[in-house]
């Protein structure tokens, strides 16, 4: 953004012939002023992730500053990364002191399920325009969740609404942790054990997909290799274990009915 | 512990990794549709991943020291009965949240 007085002029003049006293009605209808509209469509929408990234934001910055790191780590781990899970085992990588080499296949193995996401996406998105490489970067469980399961109303072009609800879900994310970070020294003790709620929020997504597949196999082979995993190989190496023996036993399980 | 300046190297790697995961399939079906073998993963995949996390996420239990995951568990137990009976994810994410905490509190 050039800070010139006759670039403003020119933008304001673009956007908005009067900006502050016009009825929305006499306003030009450019491309913010139809953003404008799609986040408010959205935002109802994504009430609930607004509440989901702001509880398990909090935790997160809260554990980032508690492992000794500065406070605007939070908002730059949620602006670039912008993963849930990924984020805390990156501070609890950070923390162990991990290798770079451990960190990447760590994170590669947990976010590996994105590319299950996407498969289900391409169709939706080819009408995305130019917000698609967003869309695709911002697809997390939450945002994944409300793409698919939300009409997009008829008066908002559909790459916008989705756009909007990818930007509102990913600001909450940043917020969430950006106060975990800030109050993480006024926090009191009591606040012990809200990081359940990733726990809880990883057991309603397995409960809805359950419901939705109608078949426990997947998340019984799921189960028993994570629970192998860990009692064998220890709670610091399960992940991977757990991903790629459950992976490999499901093929082998349902390549035969197929 | 990694230092700031290392995390502030490993952050951006890290990021990459995240946006490749996510781009993958839309980069390598740009151009033609996902064979059936994809769609077979997209079916399975989904819950066998969130089974493995859910128990990733109570890994660290010392199982063998009082009360032995029991908190865990039990929080666990309520968000399954309260997302089966009132189907409302935020209610079921909080509710079993904030029994959680008053368990850690008082166990």
């Amino acid at each position: 953004m050039v800070n010139s007085k006759a670039y403003r002029y020119t933008d304001r003049i673009m956007l908005s012939p009067f900006p502050e006293s016009a009825p929305p009605s006499r306003r030009v209808h450019g491309r913010r002023a139809a953003f404008r509209d799609a986040l408010h469509a959205a935002f109802p929408v994504t009430i609930p992730v607004l509440f989901g990234y702001i509880a398990i934001g909090i935790p997160f910055g809260l554990m980032l500053v508690k492992a000794g790191y500065p406070w605007w780590l939070s908002p730059l781990m949620s602006l670039l990364m912008y993963a849930g899970a990924g984020q805390y085992i990156a501070v609890g990588l950070f923390a162990a002191g991990a290798p770079l080499s451990g960190m990447l296949v760590a994170m590669l193995a947990v976010n590996i399920r994105h590319i299950v996401y996407g498969l289900s996406l391409i169709d939706r998105f080819k009408a995305a325009g130019r917000w698609k490489p967003y869309l695709v970067f911002a697809l997390t469980d939450e945002t994944y969740a409300l793409l698919t399961g939300v009409k997009v109303p008829a008066n908002v072009k559909p790459g916008l609404f989705y756009a909007a609800i990818a930007v509102l879900d990913h600001s909450y994310w940043i917020v969430g942790g950006v106060i975990g970070a800030l109050a993480g020294a006024l926090i009191p003790f009591s606040f012990v054990g809200i990081d359940f709620a990733l726990t809880a929020l990883f057991a309603v997504l397995l409960i809805d997909q359950l419901k939705r597949t109608r078949d426990p196999l997947p998340a019984a082979i799921g189960i028993i290799c994570a629970v192998l995993a860990t009692a064998f190989l220890g709670p610091k190496n399960m992940l991977i274990a757990a991903l790629a023996g459950s992976l490999a036993v499901l093929v082998i399980a349902r390549g035969r009915t197929k | 512990m990694t230092s700031v300046q290392d995390a502030l190297i490993a952050v951006p790697l890290l990021a990459l990794v995240i946006l490749a995961t996510r781009a993958f399939p839309f980069v390598l079906f740009s151009r033609r549709d996902p064979p059936k073998a994809i769609r077979f993963v997209e079916r399975f995949i989904p819950p066998m991943v969130m089974a493995v996390l859910v128990v990733y996420c109570l890994k660290d239990i010392p199982w063998t020291i009082w009360p032995s995951g029991i908190r865990e568990l039990a929080a666990l137990a309520l968000v399954v009965v309260l997302h089966l009976w009132k189907k409302n994810a935020m209610l079921s994410i909080f509710g079993g949240t904030a029994f959680y905490m008053i368990l850690r509190a008082v166990l």
